[in-house]
């Protein structure tokens, strides 16, 4: 059955979109990925440690971007202008890749996004022909404007970035999904498989995670649980849940039985 | 000696172009960008980019990240 992701025009087979953050190093990242299956990656952007060892390893050379699609996150910043910088930066590392996960933080407490910020970087970012996949909250409006501004993917939190407690607003989801003409993915909250299989079943386009994998007790087989979640999850919602009902219905005939 | 702050550190260089800072940071051929005085520096221009006294360098790369 071909049933694919279409980010920006490019296809993927896998909806699992998984973070490089967070692993005990980069051969546990490396298997972990692999084992996710997914095709898209996320990396972060930070300033190289100076006068250090040069043979130092570097991310990229486990996690190759002739393999992956690299997302790089503006994760860190508090405000527009950062979050631009660091996406020019990241365009500029990747040799013109323009692909970029924006998310722009209100606190550092919760890790909310700040909106107001959030939709000035994505204007400036789009402006700039930067091909923007969002993070933000689950509000339906902002969703939509989001969208409307040539976001190519809106990526509303399930929960708090790295809390593991799961997709805690359905019914905020179920409502941007009604709406949408971009891809919704779902990013930030996901603490285990059924989080990843809830989401889903609502009807996502995808799963960003890394904290739930990266944080289990044996990452590379929760990567693999992830995978089998969200393609039972994406198969499910295609398949079209039974409806809920309050009283029984039996599933054998209740005639010719002996007695 | 051109005086630099690199990634907010000091930092005086015996060369004039990012490449010669990139070099002296033994980074050379490593995945990374180079951004002067909020500016990017492209990688085919960092041979002919001059650095001058007082410059603000800023040299990043990939890690990991959610």
């Amino acid at each position: 059955m071909s049933d694919l992701l279409d980010i920006a025009g490019k296809t993927y087979s896998s909806r699992l979109l998984i973070g490089t953050g967070k692993y005990k190093d980069f051969e546990e990242t490396r298997s972990a990925i692999e084992e996710s299956g997914a095709q898209i990656v996320t990396v972060a952007i930070r300033r190289t440690n100076i006068g250090q060892n040069a043979d130092e390893p570097n991310l990229l050379d486990f996690v190759s971007p002739d393999k992956y699609t690299i997302l790089p996150n503006t994760a860190g910043c508090f405000n527009a202008d950062d979050a631009v910088r660091t996406c020019k930066l990241a365009r500029e590392l990747l040799d013109g890749h323009d692909l970029v996960k924006l998310e722009v933080l209100g606190d550092q407490k919760t890790l909310y996004p700040n909106i107001t910020h959030t939709l000035k970087a994505a204007q400036t970012l789009v402006d700039d022909g930067f091909k923007v996949m969002v993070y933000t909250n689950d509000d339906p409006i902002v969703a939509k404007e989001l969208e409307s501004m040539g976001c190519v993917a809106v990526m509303p939190l399930g929960s708090l970035i790295g809390s593991g407690l799961g997709i805690l607003n359905p019914h905020n989801i179920h409502l941007i999904l009604e709406e949408a003409e971009v891809p919704i993915i779902v990013d930030a909250g996901v603490g285990t498989a059924s989080d990843a299989a809830i989401a889903m079943e609502l009807g996502c386009d995808g799963v960003l995670l890394n904290s739930a994998v990266a944080h289990a007790n044996k990452p590379i087989l929760m990567a693999s649980a992830m995978r089998k979640a969200i393609e039972a999850g994406r198969e499910s919602f295609l398949a079209g849940r039974m409806p809920r009902k309050a009283y029984a219905t039996a599933s054998s005939p209740l005639d010719g039985v002996s007695r | 000696m051109t005086t630099l702050t690199v990634n907010g550190e000091p930092f005086s260089l015996s060369g004039r172009t990012v490449a010669d800072l990139v070099q002296a940071l033994n980074l050379s051929g490593r995945r990374l960008a180079v951004e002067v005085n909020r500016d990017i520096v492209p990688k085919s221009a960092h041979a002919d980019h001059l650095l001058s006294d007082g410059d603000v360098v800023e040299i990043v790369h990939a890690i990991g990240g959610g």
